[in-house]
């Protein structure tokens, strides 16, 4: 991590969801309200024309993560800083707008993304139009230039949503989420619809895109082999917890935590022929009634007393850096 | 007309895993209902003759498919909550199934039962028996639909994407159990899959599917570790990886070609930058390459201009 | 950039085809003619619509006669039977005549428009009303919600044909005795679309509580839209299939609603009656004899409300399907 100050960053971010049932029922159950802590006291920074990436399994809040970030939802706890500016801090409208043309969002479905009524031309520039950035009569031209920024034809714009293939709408939602100019860009598996030979051309055109426009991405997927691909740091959550922070090459080299650990050995690879992993134990605990100390404890190969017991703070590992919430992790 | 599926062709083994690989829109899935004899009208079997253990059963009346199908083919789907029935127990279901299929009493059945969920790895399966398929997490639920298609001891497992709604660590879990139960039981298994890594770590053989027909068929460490078929070799190179060296990935133009265009003579013609002349006029059939099958004009020294030396329209 | 640009253009022929086609060419080529063309009842029922809407927009230009002015009607006339001329004046009336002397033909189609006009109207105050609420509901959710739907549970308890009177009731109470045959038609249509937009409301929310979750409508929240433009651009275009399914069978509900109301007698007056309207007044002579001065209206009344619904059960099932 450099010394600068990052463009994004996120302070102790919480969000805590009501799960409870409607009040009679509760009242008729005599049961106490429910909580689901989706996402617990998350640091991330992100450096300007970086790629971050979150990785995680369902339930590890990687979507609510973002969805605070873009200003989305409210956090529950904690703050979002773009710029040093707390976006929900801003009280003017005027402020606010301005704000939300800097941060853009590419979805995961390329089917429910885009609007079906409309034509893509209309898609594309309604950003342009929101933010008031260009006259009436340019928008048109400008979205031209978008289309053949992610390699599509000017004439495509007239045509609806459902013409396009996946991966095309997806290349549409990227031009959407371009036409406000914007510095950072959340993506949420944006891929993970796709087949992989359409994945490739996506994942390259944000890659060329970031280098082009300078962009900052926040990219959040369940895929180690494409956040692996895209990302300059990771962080891996586990039930709402950043388990490990690392900068991509550290990360695979030397994952240290046990959860990464089992993660990149589940996950599937393409040159191990014949290969069993490592048959992890259990699964993934009910996030309302998370395990005590160590969320990963039930799960985990070395668990000790203490893991039972305490919470594990996050702790900086070896010249790296690497930040690793684990009470049994020693370089 | 439309043809999803068109003049496909491979053989499983006991004891063997066959994959079946593809991008959506494929022919995958198809393959698998053709098989099982579970085609949606207006969809049928045109052409072609699918044998279990040499006899034919494409052409079986529909009493007779039934019986076998169950007894003799079992299915796993992507999602387990289509295949339970969620107003049963877990046991309820097993026994049913193993009692239509085999001469037992309602008690062996049971004990058949737990034996089935112990063995697919379902902890205290004598209490779990009891419990309704909501009651189970989605791995845990799997596992029952694979307990299920397991009751009637049946020669042929067609999974069909049986770990894509899942997390990776119960993926890998699930893929572990079916290779398991593979190897000792005998079972033949086809596994439909779009992804690579669980073909290259799971399976014994493997066909590559594009548009409807086979690309590519033969040992999977060989089709993935030195492809022939243009297809199979894109597909290789756009495939993050997350192991070995980082690269480029590279990238196939275009998609899928929808069913009511597919190109004329080789489908992926209009994808491939070393088409031909003969590419855009006939289908190429499967010819050995390099201990695989491959459907490409490319190693057919007779057209292929480079090995011929003449220029490529050759009219 | 090594983008597939050209390749993948020549790569999916079928998109291109599709430019180049009409929106015309694309309607005669989609599902709901296809289902349209094969199915007889559904071309008969919409025929039959449509003949009987001519016939109401059309009624002052091709009634034979003009029924409601007093000046142009002959006593003599009256109870002539159908299909014969009138043994005194020698005047000839196809549908035949009533009590007055009036044409039974011309005020069919007189009534139809009427009964018509009401029941159009009504539907387009229902659906106004309900899809407004609905969208509400459905987008913003929470207390407003609550009372929205608390309202229409409350609504729903009643019979719509009592809810319809009694609003009859109050809106008679307070309109001046001078005004009221005037404002007849008005107090009808409102009673009725008020008792008719809970279906509305009910369908748009739940379609509009689907359509607020999808990324289409958060990537509009991105961009800081307001409450309102999210709702009227981006999702109303998105639920119109099951508004237009509603609308239809509302029509058939509020045409037989004003008919059951004319006939209770506090429906359209007897200066501008209703197809409900000529029903009641012809039942006054089933017993005498005179059996064409209820018969015919009834049954255009009848062919009208099984033409609508007809339509209205076609769509709801080819939309369905469809319906995200």
């Amino acid at each position: 991590m450099t010394g600068e100050t990052p463009l994004i960053s996120a302070r102790q971010l919480g969000a805590v969801f009501d799960v409870s049932k409607p009040w009679l029922n509760r009242m008729l159950a005599l049961e106490a309200k429910q909580y689901l802590t989706a996402v617990d006291m998350v640091d991330i920074d992100i450096p300007k024309g970086k790629t971050f990436a979150l990785v995680g399994e369902s339930g590890s809040g990687k979507s609510t993560i973002g969805r605070m970030i873009v200003g989305l939802q409210k956090p529950t706890s904690g703050q979002v800083l773009i710029d040093g500016e707390d976006f929900f801090a801003i009280s003017s409208e005027k402020k606010k707008m301005a704000m939300r043309r800097r941060i853009q969002m590419i979805f995961q479905s390329p089917y429910a993304s885009l609007n079906p009524r409309w034509r893509v031309r209309h898609i594309i520039g309604e950003p342009i139009r929101a933010f008031d950035l260009l006259p009436a009569s340019e928008v048109d031209g400008r979205v031209a230039e978008l289309l053949d920024q992610v390699g599509l034809a000017k004439s495509d714009g007239e045509k609806f949503p459902h013409e396009f293939s996946g991966g095309q709408r997806q290349r549409i939602a990227i031009a959407r989420a371009l036409a406000s100019n914007p510095e950072f860009i959340v993506c949420d598996e944006p891929t993970s619809a796709l087949d992989v030979s359409v994945q490739s051309q996506v994942l390259n055109l944000m890659k060329s895109l970031q280098r082009e426009l300078g962009l900052t991405y926040l990219f959040i997927s369940h895929d180690l082999s494409v956040i692996r691909y895209m990302a300059d740091e990771i962080g891996v959550l586990y039930l709402g917890r950043l388990v490990e922070v690392a900068d991509r090459d550290t990360l695979f080299d030397k994952p240290r935590h046990p959860y990464t650990r089992m993660l990149m050995d589940a996950a599937p690879h393409i040159d191990a022929f014949g290969r069993t992993a490592e048959i992890v134990k259990g699964e993934i605990p009910d996030p309302i009634n998370k395990p005590s100390g160590c969320s990963f404890h039930p799960r985990c190969t070395l668990t000790e007393e203490i893991c039972r017991r305490d919470r594990p703070e996050v702790r900086e590992f070896g010249t790296e850096k690497a930040r690793v919430a684990c009470h049994l992790c020693a370089d | 007309m439309l043809r999803p599926v068109d003049r496909v062709g491979f053989e499983v083994r006991a004891g063997e895993i066959l994959g079946l690989v593809g991008e959506s829109g494929a022919g995958k899935s198809m393959c698998g209902s053709a098989i099982i004899g579970l085609i949606d009208r207006p969809g049928r079997i045109s052409g072609g003759e699918i044998a279990l253990d040499g006899e034919r059963i494409d052409n079986l009346p529909e009493d007779r498919l039934r019986r076998i199908r169950g007894k003799r083919i079992a299915m796993v789907f992507q999602d387990p909550l289509t295949s339970l029935n969620p107003l049963m127990t877990v046991g309820q279901q097993l026994i049913q199934t193993i009692r239509t299929h085999l001469p037992v009493s309602s008690g062996e059945a049971r004990d058949r039962a737990i034996a089935l969920l112990e063995e697919v790895g379902i902890p205290a399966a004598a209490t779990r028996i009891d419990a309704y398929p909501h009651q189970f997490s989605g791995g845990m639920r799997q596992r029952v639909v694979i307990s299920l298609a397991l009751a009637a001891e049946p020669e042929l497992i067609i999974a069909d994407e049986p770990t894509t709604a899942l997390d990776v660590s119960v993926q890998a879990q699930i893929m572990a159990l079916l290779k398991k139960l593979c190897r000792e039981r005998g079972t033949a298994v086809i596994l439909i899959t779009h992804d690579m890594g669980v073909i290259a770590e799971s399976t014994d053989r493997v066909a590559v599917l594009y548009a409807g027909r086979i690309a590519e068929i033969g040992p999977t460490r060989n089709v993935l570790s030195t492809p022939s078929h243009p297809y199979t070799k894109g597909l290789m190179a756009s495939t993050p990886s997350t192991t070995g060296t980082m690269h480029a990935l590279s990238q196939i133009p275009g998609s899928m070609p929808n069913l009511r265009a597919i190109p004329k003579g080789c489908a992926f013609n209009p994808r491939c930058e070393k088409a031909f002349s003969v590419c855009f006029k006939d289908i190429p059939i499967l010819e050995p390459v390099d201990g695989s099958e491959v459907a490409c004009w490319l190693y057919d020294p007779a057209v292929n201009p480079e090995t011929k030396e003449i220029s490529g329209v050759s009219e | 950039m090594d983008i597939q640009t050209p390749k993948g253009a020549s790569a999916r022929p079928e998109f291109k085809e599709a430019v180049t086609t009409s929106t015309w060419q694309r309607w005669m080529n989609s599902d709901i003619w296809h289902s349209y063309k094969s199915s007889p009842v559904i071309i008969i029922s919409s025929l039959t619509f449509l003949l009987l809407v001519l016939g109401a927009v059309l009624s002052p230009l091709i009634s034979p006669y003009t029924p409601f002015d007093p000046a142009s009607l002959n006593l003599m006339n009256g109870f002539t039977k159908p299909m014969s001329a009138n043994e005194f004046t020698g005047d000839y009336f196809l549908l035949g005549t009533d009590d007055q002397g009036r044409d039974v033909l011309s005020t069919i189609l007189f009534g139809l428009r009427i009964s018509l006009f009401v029941g159009v109207v009504a539907v387009l105050f229902a659906m106004t009303l309900g899809v407004v609420l609905g969208l509400l509901s459905g987008y913003a959710g929470g207390w407003l919600d609550g009372i929205i739907m608390r309202i229409a549970d409350i609504q729903m308890t009643f019979p719509s044909i009592m809810v319809a009177m009694l609003l009859y009731g109050i809106g008679k109470g307070l309109i001046p005795p001078d005004l009221r045959d005037e404002m007849a038609i008005w107090v009808l249509i409102i009673s009725i679309g008020l008792s008719e937009w809970v279906q509305f409301a009910r369908t748009v929310r739940g379609a509009t509580m689907v359509e607020r979750q999808k990324e289409y409508v958060q990537a509009g929240n991105l961009i800081g839209l307001t409450r309102w433009s999210i709702m009227l651009r981006h999702i109303l275009p998105n639920v119109t299939g099951p508004i237009l399914v509603i609308a239809t069978i509302s029509l058939a509900l509020a045409i037989i609603a004003e008919a059951t109301l004319s006939f209770l007698g506090v429906g359209a007056p007897k200066t501008e009656p209703s197809l409900g309207t000529l029903i009641n007044v012809g039942r006054q002579y089933i017993l005498s004899g005179e059996w064409w001065i209820l018969l015919f209206p009834s049954l255009t009344l009848l062919a009208l409300a099984l033409s609508v619904n007809l339509f209205g059960d076609w769509l709801r099932d080819i939309l369905n399907p469809k319906l995200r």
